[in-house]
């Protein structure tokens, strides 16, 4: 079934697909129409969930983590202020290994008070022990959303599915449905292997002292380190059923490229466009979207970029007093491979300052007139 | 009410025995929170009602009913007075802990 629907709808179609059974959500702009659906789906009955009202984004999680433990399917989804008050219970849930998934839409942190996009909100929880997938298109939204839910439940670690504020939020799109069936069949009923019940009682959570903490947090390294594979045999697997594979990155005309842009997010598809037209004047230029960003994508992205001339990692996003973050990320995967070519970091765009086509143009001509680049940080777009 | 499970110290050797979660790490037998209360639960068993109050509010499990009566469990009783504010017919008294 094809529908034409915005971003956020495309979230809370991926929940009800997925057959979310608890849901805990509180609005906040530019996230509410998730919310607004979700609880329209419960009312129908089109979703058999609880749907908790709560106070604030920190209950939210917290409704979430116990509802996980308990052994429910449970999502929810916020925006920048909203994830920074629940940072406390997102470290909760990782190291808790409950399999929560949540949408969040990237939105600038404030003051200045700020509803537009940038992605400054989820990169400041890169350390917190979820996985991050940043998504290009409304399609993409809901195929990751059930996605997520079968990677989260497989190895006990929550995922955050990301979208950008307005640009694919509130843009709408024509989605094609998958069949509920087919998506039972993809995703079986979350069955975890410890939960609470009054059957088996445990204590989860409690003091744990210097003799056992060490390996809960190996333990949850070591899981980590297994989602690579398990996405790209979990999209083959999808892909197989409904004809759509997400990987954990996109290449886009790579293979003979002299210079890559590397992005992430709505970016990522707006750079096609910026390549095209730049082939079109006789430039070879690629794009690398990095779909997923915890775990880091080494491998994927060792191998594109070693095929090609240079790189340049364009990123709407800053961490002030070093760089753009996925230029750092880039450049620490690159780092021993005997990758000698030039890495330029380039920032634009925040606080939803728009990124066209012509930006990666200008970014792509900048980056080939200089043999290295003069500063980490080259900044497009600011008044000065 | 379903008899307790006896707990144990639990010892890892290695990280293959941690559980995914960390749960019932055991780390409650040899922690013993009572040391930190300043005062102390009386339960007066002649004005109590057997109504369960104490024993559903207590946040640390520290009450058990024993013979249909409460009995406080000072090794990890911490001294809140939760039970005693709770109590309908009042007769849990908070008392000073001496030295």
């Amino acid at each position: 079934m094809k529908k034409v629907i915005m971003g956020n709808h495309a979230l809370s179609w991926g929940a009800q697909l997925g057959r979310a059974q608890v849901i805990a959500a509180y609005p906040i702009t530019p996230q509410t129409q998730v919310v607004e659906l979700l609880s329209e789906m419960c009312a129908n009955k089109t979703l058999d969930a609880k749907f908790i009202k709560v106070e604030s984004e920190h209950s939210a999680m917290a409704a979430c983590i116990a509802a996980s433990i308990a052994g429910a399917r449970t999502f929810t989804a916020t925006s920048a202020q909203g994830l920074a008050l629940m940072h406390e219970l997102l470290h909760w849930a990782s190291g808790g290994r409950n399999p929560v998934v949540m949408g969040n839409i990237n939105r600038a942190m404030a003051p200045g008070w700020s509803i537009w996009t940038d992605q400054n909100d989820s990169l400041s929880q890169r350390d917190t022990g979820w996985m991050q997938f940043y998504c290009s298109s409304n399609q993409e939204v809901v195929d990751t959303v059930i996605q997520a839910f079968k990677v989260s439940e497989a190895v006990m670690i929550p995922s955050m599915v990301i979208l950008d504020a307005f640009a694919l939020s509130h843009t709408y799109e024509v989605v094609d449905i998958p069949d509920q069936e087919k998506v039972d069949a993809f995703l079986p009923k979350f069955n975890p292997p410890l939960r609470l019940t009054p059957e088996d009682p445990h204590a989860f959570g409690g003091l744990t002292g210097p003799e056992h903490y060490f390996e809960l947090r190996y333990k949850l390294q070591k899981d980590m380190e297994k989602v690579p594979d398990l996405v790209e045999q979990t999209g083959r697997e999808y892909e197989k059923m409904f004809g759509r594979f997400l990987g954990q990155v996109e290449d886009y005309r790579c293979e003979d490229a002299e210079i890559i842009l590397v992005t992430s997010g709505t970016a990522g598809y707006t750079a096609r466009v910026g390549v095209d037209q730049l082939r079109q004047e006789g430039i070879k230029a690629g794009n690398l979207r990095i779909k997923m960003f915890r775990p880091f994508p080494f491998a994927k992205v060792r191998e594109i970029l070693s095929k090609t001339g240079r790189v340049a990692v364009v990123d709407r996003n800053i961490s002030y007093g070093h760089h753009g973050i996925f230029y750092q990320e880039v450049k620490s995967a690159l780092y021993g491979q005997n990758h000698d070519r030039p890495l330029f970091g380039y920032i634009t765009g925040l606080g939803g300052r728009d990124i066209t086509p012509e930006t990666f143009g200008e970014i792509a001509r900048m980056s080939l007139a200089k043999d290295k680049p003069e500063e980490d940080i080259t900044w497009i777009g600011v008044k000065r | 009410m379903k008899p307790k499970k006896k707990a144990e110290k639990i010892v890892f050797q290695s990280e293959n025995d941690v559980p995914m979660m960390p749960m019932s790490i055991g780390s409650m037998l040899y922690n013993k929170t009572g040391a930190w209360r300043n005062i102390r639960p009386v339960i007066d068993n002649s004005n109590c009602i057997q109504c369960g109050i104490c024993w559903k509010f207590c946040p640390d499990v520290a009450i058990k009913i024993v013979d249909e009566f409460p009995v406080v469990d000072l090794d990890f009783c911490k001294g809140c007075g939760i039970c005693a504010e709770e109590c309908p017919s009042k007769c849990i008294a908070m008392v000073e802990e001496e030295k």
